[in-house]
Formats: structure tokens, sequence, C-alpha cells
């Protein structure tokens, strides 16, 4: 099970500025291990981000994104209570997601 | 008889169509993010839709990166009808990085960190319905990100 995203918000005039961190390795696929093994690609190809299960933005990455990749956007049209929810899948089709209600 | 016929064969084709959109849209950019040269992955992320230089585009990234497994980029715009917003690293073995399916509900603005190999010339892309608009910045990368 990959660990969850980790999301954090402030909500200023509907604005919602989200930061988020979503561990994972983003093995390139030609790095090699001690042992001089090719240490296979393992990276998240998807992310998207909905509020209150609409989705509002996504995107599409390669395996050059850095290792735990941090995401940060803003999301208009928002109120206290409003649930922000961002999830991912790799190219193992693994997947985890984070969620976070706006204060 | 003849009219639910062509009823039916209309209703599979609209199906059909449906179901075959968004699996087109995921294989371009799966190709887009496998192309090894900038060129090609353009060519793939865009067409022919014409490119143009834009000042209207905040494009932050560190002018020299220590570290380049680690560089921090963020793209910004008030350009309007903004559909996606791509970042491209020129000397990478696969140059895109990211791309950003912009909706009206978020802003375009958004930061994200990508790995570096070498020194490199890197592109901030916006995507609207009929141009493409663009800036780049020349990164030095002290330490590369690959490995190397």
């Amino acid at each position: 099970m990959a660990a969850e995203v980790k999301i954090r918000g402030r909500l200023s005039n509907g604005v919602a500025d989200i930061k988020s961190l979503m561990p994972h390795p983003m093995e390139t696929g030609t790095q090699r291990d001690p042992q001089g093994n090719l240490i296979p690609a393992h990276y998240i190809e998807k992310v998207v981000c909905f509020r209150n299960d609409q989705e509002v933005l996504s995107a599409d990455w390669g395996a050059s994104v850095s290792k735990d990749p941090y995401f940060a956007f803003q999301v208009k049209n928002c109120s206290p209570g409003d649930v922000i929810r961002i999830t991912w899948v790799d190219n193992k089709g693994e997947s985890s997601s984070g969620e976070l209600v706006l204060k | 008889m003849n009219m639910n016929r062509r009823q039916w064969i209309g209703g599979m084709l609209a199906l059909g169509s449906a179901a075959l959109l968004p699996l087109r849209a995921l294989a371009d950019a799966k190709t887009a993010f496998k192309a090894t040269s900038a060129d090609t992955a353009l060519q793939e992320l865009f067409g022919d839709l014409p490119m143009e230089p834009s000042d209207a585009i905040t494009f932050k990234v560190p002018d020299i990166a220590e570290n380049g497994a680690v560089v921090p980029v963020s793209v910004a715009t008030d350009i309007e009808g903004v559909q996606s917003i791509a970042i491209v690293v020129d000397e990478n073995p696969n140059p895109l990085s990211a791309r950003f399916n912009i909706s009206p509900d978020v802003a375009a603005d958004v930061s994200t960190r990508v790995k570096m190999g070498k020194s490199s010339t890197v592109r901030a892309l916006v995507k609207t319905s009929d141009k493409v608009y663009f800036t780049t910045k020349e990164v030095k990368v002290t330490i590369g990100g690959c490995g190397g």
C-alpha cells in the first residue's frame, strides 16, 4: 500500500492555495542498484485533483518529476468545508490518495 | 424495423466514438512522454498549433541548480482560456516532464520539482484552443539528477 498524499491548504477569498507531497520513488528506469542491476522504471503517471468529487485539475507526469513529488496549485470558487482530494496512479498500476477539508 | 436498425447502428457508432476519445487522448500523452527529443515531444503534444513566445508567462526556475535531482519549477500566466501547461527539459533523455490540464476552476499557476541530468534549456508551454505560448530559460546544473 503506497503512502498517503500529504495535502496542506489555505483558503482566502474563495481561492484555495494547495500544496501536496506524494511519497514515491519516481525511478526513471536508467539507474542501477549497488549490484549493478537496472532498477525498473516506477513513477507516477497521472495525478487528479477533485473538489467535492468534481475533477478540477489533472496532470500527466514522466519519470523526470523528482522523487517524492511536490505539487502546488490553486483551486478557485472554494468555500470552507469543501473537500480537496488528490489521487495518483503509477506505471505499475499502484495508486494512493489524500484528502483535506478546507477551513 | 428499418428505422430501429438505423437508430441502433447510430447509437452504437456514438458509443464507440465516445469510448475511443479518452483512449486517444491518453495515447497522445504517453507517446509525448516517450519522445526522446524536445521537438518530437512538442509535435506529439500540440500537433500543428502555432507557437509564439510570450512575456505573459511567469516561469520560475533557478539559474543554477546545485542538485539536478530536485529543481523547483513554477509556471503561472494571465493568458485567458488556458487548457494545459507543459514543462520540457530539452537535454533530458525524455524531455517532457509534466503536463497539467487546467480547468476553469483552477488558476493557471502550478509548481513542482523536476530532475535534470545536465545543464539545459527548460521550456514552459501554455496551450489555449488556438495557440501555444511559451517561454524558455537556461538552467545550469552542477550535480546531475540521473545518478551522474
